[in-house]
Parts: structure tokens; sequence; C-alpha cells
């Protein structure tokens, strides 16, 4: 019969539930969703510097989103007031929301106090993606950058994030690395803080 | 039920981005104007605190005269202030919880920028609802 086992429509989206939902998502579809934004943003910018900051400010909307529904639903309401505390909430809950998988290191910076880096093998977005010789240093990486960014800027540690591409001998492909420089004022918070 | 009651979101810029009177004493303009007023005044207080407790709700904060300001924050730092005049903690803390989930569903919808104003008249009408059954 028609209609039966329908799910529940809700007048409004304020009224449905906050829940889990389905945990998963077709790879496939969002490689194809990524490439076309890409490509996309490609056909709207003269250079690459543009293109990456523009890959960034995509991933900022989501990150300022991901901070708060990941605070409410995993962590209980409970906020991160530490440096320590929300680098490790990205490096886990996050990546393992985001991407299936805890990211694969979390390290700080040994020349600069303020730099920390989380390195990932192979990145979930970087996977389908080709990256031709005349675009030098790019990365699709610039996305999950951006990301990061948000969540760190929406928990009030603003800081710099960019994606770099790290060569390892003995393997074709390069890791991927999330380098975090903090501002200055998040320091000075950390020290009062003791 | 609290007679006297002024709801404020305040974003993580010190914007207002929601307002409304919520307590069931008739609206009168000096003393609505009072109300913004001290809860902004406030706000230098709970900046202070936010960053000492990894806690949401954070009680009262402020007096003024008979009225007690009580502040919940979000982890994007965006404040839900309540400035009134009763004393039922449990009652407040409920309400800022499920504002605090409406607040989440507004922010996910992708057209809605960050630290914008709420203008949905559906949020307001269900913000209204819950202050008259939790205050």
């Amino acid at each position: 019969m028609i209609g039966v086992g329908k799910p529940k429509q809700y007048g409004n989206v304020l009224d449905k539930p906050l829940s889990r939902g389905r945990q998963e998502v077709s790879l496939s579809a969002f490689a194809f969703l990524f490439s076309e934004l890409v490509q996309y943003n490609q056909t709207q910018v003269d250079n690459i510097a543009e293109l990456e900051r523009r890959l960034e400010d995509a991933g900022y909307a989501v990150g300022a989103r991901v901070l708060e529904l990941l605070c409410h639903r995993d962590k209980g309401n409970r906020r991160e007031t530490r440096l320590l505390g929300i680098l490790s909430f990205i490096h886990s809950t996050v990546w393992k929301v985001l991407f299936g998988k805890v990211a694969d290191s979390l390290e700080k910076g040994t020349e600069h106090e303020d730099e920390y880096m989380i390195s990932e093998k192979e990145l979930l977005v970087n996977r389908f993606i080709s990256v031709p010789k005349d675009m030098g240093a790019f990365n699709c990486g610039a996305f999950v950058a951006g990301i990061v960014r948000g969540v760190l800027d929406g928990a009030g540690f603003p800081a710099v994030v960019t994606a770099h591409f790290v060569p390892i001998e003995g393997q074709q492909r390069p890791r991927t690395t999330i380098l975090i420089k903090f501002a200055e004022e998040v320091l000075r918070r950390e020290a009062r803080l003791g | 039920m609290a007679s006297t009651a002024c709801f404020v979101i305040v974003s993580k810029n010190d914007i207002p981005i929601y307002e409304a009177e919520v307590g069931t004493a008739p609206r009168k303009e000096e003393v609505a104007y009072q109300h913004q007023f001290i809860l902004h005044a406030a706000l230098d207080i709970v900046q202070d605190l936010a960053w000492t407790t990894s806690a949401m709700f954070l009680k009262s904060v402020d007096r003024f005269n008979d009225l007690v300001v009580s502040v919940y924050v979000t982890a994007g730092h965006t404040r839900l202030m309540l400035l009134h005049d009763s004393r039922n903690e449990d009652g407040i803390k409920s309400f800022f919880q499920e504002v605090h989930e409406l607040y989440i569903k507004t922010l996910l919808n992708p057209l809605y920028l960050p630290g914008s104003r709420i203008t949905s008249s559906y949020f307001d009408t269900k913000v209204r609802a819950l202050a008259r059954k939790y205050l």
C-alpha cells in the first residue's frame, strides 16, 4: 500500500529531532559533488591562491556548524576551553564523524610555539583528485583546512590553517599535513589560564 | 511563572541576533530599554566567566535590584541570556537547553549566515511557547 512505512513528515525543520541519522554517505556521491565544487570555483578565479581561499571559505561554513552540532551531540554539552582540548576534539571526534576514522597524527611544531600539525596519509577529499603539474603546490585539502579553521574560530581559538603536501620517501603519493598557526591572543590566554 | 523575563541571543561578535520579552507582565516601554541595557552590561562578566569552566550553563552571573541575569554559552560562543526575577533554576536550564537545540537546527541551514539575525517567525513562536512552558 502506498504510504505505509513512510517516515513521519514534519511541518517545519525546527520540529524535526536532531537525531544521529544515517552515519554513512556514499563516497562516490561526495567525490562527484566535491569535484564539481572545485571545477565551479576554477571557472570563477584567475589564480591558485584565490581558488584555495574559496575552498577554504566553503570549509569554514562547514566547520562552524560541525563544532556546534558535535559538541551538542557527542560531547554532552561541554565546551572546550583549552588548546589541547580543542585540538584533540578536532583530531578524533571531528575527523571520525567527517571521514570515518581519527586523523593519523597530531604533532606540535618544533620551531615555533604556536604551530601544530595534523597529518593524514591520504585525505579523503583528495583521493580521487590529481593536480596537474602547472598548478604547482595547489592542494584541495584547503577545504579541510577551512573546516578546521571554522571549528577553531568558532570555539574562540583564531588561527591560520593551511594544507600542505609532504613528500615521504618510499611512498609514491605524498602525505598531507594540515598546519595550524594560532594567533597571539590564544597563546596569551593559554598562559594566563595556566 | 516569571513576571518579567527578557531573553536575548548574542552572537560571538557581540551582536544580538534575537530578542524577545517573554514575561507575563504587560510590556512597558521604559522598562524594556532598561532590560536591554542590563543584559549588555553583563556581557563583560560572561566573557571572563566563559573561559573558566567547560560547562555550558553559567547560572546567574549578575544581579540588578531584584532581577537576575542567567547565561548559557554554546560551543560556538553564542550566548543565550535571560533577565528574570524568578528563582526556578531547573526550569531555566531546561529552557536554555531547548532553545539551544532550536538554535542548532537554525544554524544547520546552509543559507543561514552564522551571526546574522534570526528572522523566522516560527522560531519566535517556538521560543515563546517554551518560555510559557518552562519559565
